[in-house]
C-alpha cells in the first residue's frame, strides 16, 4: 500500500508538471508492472497507467487555456502545456466566465480566529504555512488560484461541527476540500476562504459483507477504498481517474460520474445515506444503511450534487456491488451514427445484464490518435471507418459471456449494424482498445489549441450537434467527437492550429444555446463551480434556479460555504444587500 | 508445406499473480486465462509465411487441461486452418510435451515447428530445445527474424544475443522458438471469430500418442518474493550515519 500510494503521490507531482513545463505525456509508461525477470515491452497497460490517462483526460479537457481576469471586461487567456504556446486576448464573450468581486459581507481572518481553532483543533488541524497553502488554494489544472491564508483539518464531525459553528458566527466564509481533483474550480478558494480540509477524516468506519454496504468517513481516498473492498471481494460502484486522489466526500458531493456509470448507475442510487454538517454547524445524521426508506423528504440528495454549497459532507454509507471476474471487451466499426445508435439500443437487451462500457468515438477521433499518439495501432486496419464503439461486458462466468458477446457481435455483423471489428482476446489487448478511446484527449492536446465541452445530450441528437458545428466551422477546425455514449455523455472537442478569438465567437454560445435548446445539460459530470455557476441558465429555469437559491439561503443564511460557485451571484443575496435581484 | 505451431494456455500476462495460502502453487481459479504471448507471436509468424505463399496450412496444437480448447479457438480466429489438442489434466513437465510433440510432428509431417520461446508462468525456456532434440531436426532459438528459402529448403533466423545478433542458417524441417521482437501479433476479428467456429479442433490423449506422462521434477514449494519494507525517515545527518555504520554496515 506504501508503494502504491508513493506511486500515486508520484502521479500527481508529474501530472502537475506538466503544467509548469513541456508535458511529458508518456510518464505513464513508467509505471508498469514488472514481469518475472523478462524484457518485455508489450505495450501492457496496468490499472494505475489507465487511470492516469482518464485522469489526464479530466486534466486536459480543461487545461487548453487559462484564465485570468485583468481588469474589466478583458480577459487574458495563457494556454499553456505545449511547448511554445498561444498568448492570445480574448474579448469576455457572454458565455464565459469572469470571477466575480469578493463579498464585502465576509470578514477577514484574524489572530483570535486563530487561536480558537487552535484551541479546537490543536496545532496540527490549524495550517498557515504558504507551500501547504499553496497546494490547497490551487486546483489541478493550476486554472484556478485563491489566496486563502488558513486551512483546517478537523479529525471528527464534531470539529467540522465546531468550526463551522463559529465560521457561520463570525461571518467567515469556508471552501470545503477533499482530493482537490476538481475541473471547474469548485474546490479551492476564489478569494480568502478558509479551506476545510478533510483528508484526516479518513476512517472506514464498517463494511457489512452481506448486502455490501460500506460505511466511512468524507475523507477516504477512492483508490483505498476500492482496494479494502477488493480484499471483501466488492467494488466501489463508482471508479474514475482521480481514484488515487479523490475522497469519497468530494465524490459525493460533486455527484462524480466515472466510468461505471452505465452499469452501477449514479450516485443519487448508490449513496444510502450520509452525514452533513449545516453552515451553522447543525449535524444532519442521515447516515442510514437502508434500500428502502420512504420516510418524509430523501434530503440526503440535496448533498449529492451541490458540491459543497448546503453543507459538509463528512461521512457516507454506500451500496457497493460484488466483484465480478469476467471482463471481455469488442473494438467496433459502424457506417453511420444511426448504426452506432442502434447497436446501443440492441446492446442494452441483448447484452443487458453484462454490459458495462459503451463508449464510442468518430473518425476524426481515431485519426488525431493514431497521428499523435506512439504505440497504438489501428485494430481494423483494412479499411477505415465512420464510427468506432467501445463494448465491455462485466460478469461472472467466463465462457458464458464470452459466448452471449460473441453471438450478440456476430448477429450485428449479418444485420449490418457492424461493419468490421475485432474482440480482445487478452487483457493486454483489452487494454490497447481502451488506450484508443482514452488516449484521445492526449492526442487533442498534441494536436494543438483544443475548445472542450463536456456536454449531456439525447443519444439520438447527440450527432447532429457535432455536424453543425462542422458546417459552422467548415475548414478552420478540426471537430472531434467521442465520449460515453451509453450515458449520453458527449466531449465536443475543436481543435485548431492556435487559439482564434474568430473561431470561438462561432462555438460560443452556440455550443450552449444548442445544448439547452434539445434540453441537454452544459455539464454532464464536471459539475459548476466557479466556472459555469453564470451558466446554469442554459441547463436550468428561472423558476428552478430561484428555488436552488431560497434552499440555499434556507440551509446557509450567511452564504459562507463555497461562496460564488454553482449559483449565480445575481440570485444570491448577499448580507446587507435587499431581496436579490430574480431575473434570469 | 505445413507448418506447426504450439500454444500454451497461461495465466493472463495482465494479471496479478496470487499465490495458493499452501504454497503448492499459484492460484488458477477464477483467473483470466490467455494465450501466452510469445505463442502469439510463433502463430502470428506462421500465418504470415502462409499468406506470403510458403506454407500450405497451419496447424496450432495445445497439450493441457479441457479449457485449451478456448485458447485453441482463439489461434483459428488468428487465422490458424486446424488445431489439435491433446487433453491431459494434470502437470506437465517441457520433457512430457516434447514427447507429444514429437508424436504430434510423426503424424503430421510439418516442415517447420514454431514455439514460443517460452512461457511466461513456469519461465522454463525448454520445450523447443527438448523437442529439436528428439527429433534431431536443428534448432533456432529467440528468433527475432525469420526468413524461408524453399527452393534450397532452408530457413535464415536471426537470434538477438547478448552482443547483438545471430544469423543462422538452419535445413529444414527446423525447430524455431519466437522472441518478443519478431513481429506483432494480429487482433481476432469478428468475420474471422465466425470462420473460426466450423474449424476443427481434434481431440488426442496422451495414450492415443504412446507418450507416458511422467516426471522426474517435483515442485517443492511456491513462495512469493519477499515484500520489500518500508523506509524510515530520520531525523538527522548523525542519525544516517549511524545507521549505514551499524545497521546497514556500509562505511
Amino acid at each position: 500500500m506504501a508503494n502504491l500510494l508513493a506511486a500515486y503521490s508520484l502521479l500527481r507531482r508529474s501530472s502537475r508538471k506538466l503544467f509548469d513545463s513541456r508535458p511529458d505525456l508518456n510518464f505513464s509508461a513508467s509505471i508498469r508492472s514488472v514481469n518475472s525477470g523478462l524484457t518485455y515491452n508489450f505495450t501492457q497497460k496496468c490499472d494505475l497507467s489507465r487511470q492516469d490517462v482518464c485522469y489526464r483526460d479530466q486534466i486536459v479537457s480543461k487545461h487548453n487555456c487559462f484564465l485570468r481576469s485583468s481588469g474589466s471586461g478583458v480577459l487574458t487567456f495563457f494556454p499553456r502545456g505545449e511547448g511554445s504556446g498561444f498568448p492570445i486576448h480574448y474579448r469576455n464573450l457572454a458565455s464565459m466566465a469572469s470571477t466575480p468581486a469578493r463579498n464585502k459581507s465576509f470578514s477577514m481572518v484574524n489572530s483570535d480566529d486563530i487561536s480558537y481553532f487552535k484551541k479546537i483543533l490543536g496545532e496540527k488541524g490549524v495550517v498557515q504555512e504558504e507551500e501547504k497553502l499553496d497546494d490547497a488554494n490551487t486546483d489541478w489544472m493550476r486554472k484556478y488560484k485563491g489566496s486563502s491564508k488558513l486551512m483546517l483539518q478537523p479529525r471528527s464531525t464534531h470539529e467540522v461541527s465546531q468550526i463551522l459553528h463559529y465560521c457561520n458566527t463570525r461571518c467567515l466564509a469556508v471552501v470545503p476540500q477533499g482530493g482537490n481533483t476538481g475541473l471547474v474550480g469548485g474546490s479551492v478558494p476564489v478569494f480568502d476562504e478558509v479551506i476545510v480540509s478533510l483528508s484526516f477524516m479518513n476512517n472506514v468506519l464498517s463494511f457489512d459483507k452481506v448486502n455490501g454496504i460500506l460505511v466511512c468517513e468524507a475523507g477516504c481516498i477512492l483508490e483505498n477504498l476500492i482496494s479494502f473492498l477488493d480484499n471483501e471481494g466488492f467494488i466501489m460502484p463508482l471508479d474514475l481517474g482521480a481514484k488515487g486522489s479523490c475522497q469519497i466526500g468530494g465524490n459525493v458531493s460533486t455527484n462524480a460520474g466515472g466510468l461505471r456509470l452505465i452499469r452501477y448507475g449514479s450516485l443519487h442510487g448508490s449513496v444510502l445515506g450520509l452525514e452533513a454538517v449545516l453552515a451553522n454547524g447543525t449535524v444532519l445524521d442521515m447516515l442510514g444503511t437502508l434500500r428502502k426508506d420512504n420516510t418524509g423528504y430523501d434530503l440526503k440528495h440535496l448533498f449529492i450534487g451541490s458540491e459543497g454549497s448546503l453543507g459538509i459532507v463528512t461521512k457516507v454509507s454506500i451500496l457497493t456491488p460484488p466483484k465480478l471476474s469476467s471482463v471481455n471487451l469488442a473494438f467496433l466499426a459502424c457506417k453511420d451514427y444511426i448504426s452506432c445508435q442502434k447497436l446501443l439500443s440492441a446492446a442494452k437487451t441483448k447484452l443487458g445484464e453484462i454490459l458495462s462500457a459503451f463508449e464510442f468515438l468518430d473518425i476524426n477521433a481515431m485519426d488525431l490518435v493514431l497521428k499523435h499518439l506512439d504505440g497504438l495501432r489501428d485494430p481494423l486496419p483494412s479499411s477505415k471507418h465512420k464510427f468506432y464503439t467501445l463494448i465491455e461486458t462485466t460478469g461472472s462466468t467466463e465462457s458464458h459471456d464470452k459466448e452471449k458477446l460473441e453471438a450478440f457481435l456476430l448477429q450485428s455483423i449479418e444485420s449490418g449494424l457492424l461493419t468490421d471489428g475485432v474482440l480482445a482476446q487478452d487483457i493486454n489487448q483489452a487494454s490497447a482498445f481502451w488506450r484508443i478511446r482514452e488516449g484521445v484527449p492526449e492526442a487533442l492536446m498534441k494536436a494543438g489549441a483544443v475548445y472542450k465541452y463536456d456536454l449531456s445530450l439525447p443519444p439520438e441528437k447527440m450527432y447532429d450537434l457535432v455536424e453543425e458545428m462542422r458546417g459552422r466551422l467548415g475548414a478552420e477546425a478540426n471537430v472531434v467527437a467521442y465520449g460515453h455514449l451509453g450515458d449520453g455523455n458527449l466531449h465536443l472537442n475543436i481543435s485548431t492550429r492556435q487559439y482564434d478569438d474568430s473561431v470561438l465567437t462561432k462555438i460560443e454560445p452556440f455550443v450552449y444555446e444548442w445544448t439547452s435548446k434539445h434540453r441537454g445539460s452544459i455539464s454532464a459530470e464536471h459539475g459548476l463551480g466557479l466556472m459555469k455557476a453564470n451558466k446554469i441558465h442554459y441547463s436550468k429555469t428561472a423558476e428552478t434556479v430561484q428555488l436552488m437559491a431560497a434552499i440555499k439561503k434556507l440551509l446557509d443564511p450567511n452564504g459562507i460555504l463555497n461562496p460564488y460557485k454553482v449559483l449565480p451571484t445575481s440570485v444570491l443575496p448577499q448580507s446587507g444587500e435587499e431581496e436579490p435581484k430574480t431575473e434570469a | 508445406m505445413r507448418i506447426m505451431v504450439a500454444i500454451k494456455r497461461v495465466i493472463d500476462y495482465a494479471v496479478k499473480i496470487r499465490v495458493k495460502p499452501d504454497k503448492s502453487g499459484v492460484e488458477t481459479s477464477n483467473v483470466k486465462m490467455s494465450m501466452n504471448p510469445f505463442c502469439e507471436i510463433a502463430l502470428e509468424e506462421a500465418l504470415r509465411i502462409k499468406e506470403a505463399g510458403r506454407a500450405s496450412e497451419v496447424v496450432a496444437v495445445s497439450v493441457g487441461p479441457a479449457q485449451c480448447v478456448d485458447t485453441l479457438r482463439t489461434g483459428l480466429a488468428m487465422g490458424a486452418d486446424r488445431a489439435i489438442h491433446v487433453e491431459f489434466p494434470g502437470t506437465l513437465y517441457p520433457l512430457s510435451i516434447a514427447k507429444i510433440l514429437k508424436a504430434l510432428v510423426d503424424a503430421e509431417k510439418p516442415g517447420l515447428l514454431l514455439l514460443g520461446k517460452q512461457a511466461i508462468d513456469d519461465d522454463c525456456n525448454q520445450t523447443g530445445q527438448m523437442i529439436a532434440g528428439l527429433l534431431k531436426w536443428p534448432q533456432g532459438t529467440f528468433a527475432s527474424k525469420v526468413v524461408l528459402d524453399e527452393e534450397n529448403k532452408v530457413a535464415t533466423v536471426d537470434r538477438e544475443v547478448d552482443g547483438g545478433l545471430e544469423t543462422l542458417c538452419l535445413d529444414l524441417p527446423a525447430v524455431i522458438t519466437t522472441d518478443l521482437r519478431l513481429n506483432q501479433p494480429r487482433y481476432a476479428t469478428l468475420p474471422n471469430i465466425m470462420k473460426a467456429k466450423s474449424k476443427v479442433i481434434k481431440k488426442l490423449t496422451p495414450q492415443d500418442l504412446n507418450v507416458e506422462i511422467r516426471s522426474d521434477l517435483e515442485v517443492v514449494q511456491v513462495t512469493e518474493p519477499p515484500k520489500r519494507k518500508a523506509g524510515v525517515i530520520l531525523s538527522s545527518v548523525d542519525e544516517l550515519i549511524d545507521k549505514l555504520k551499524n545497521e546497514a554496515r556500509v562505511l
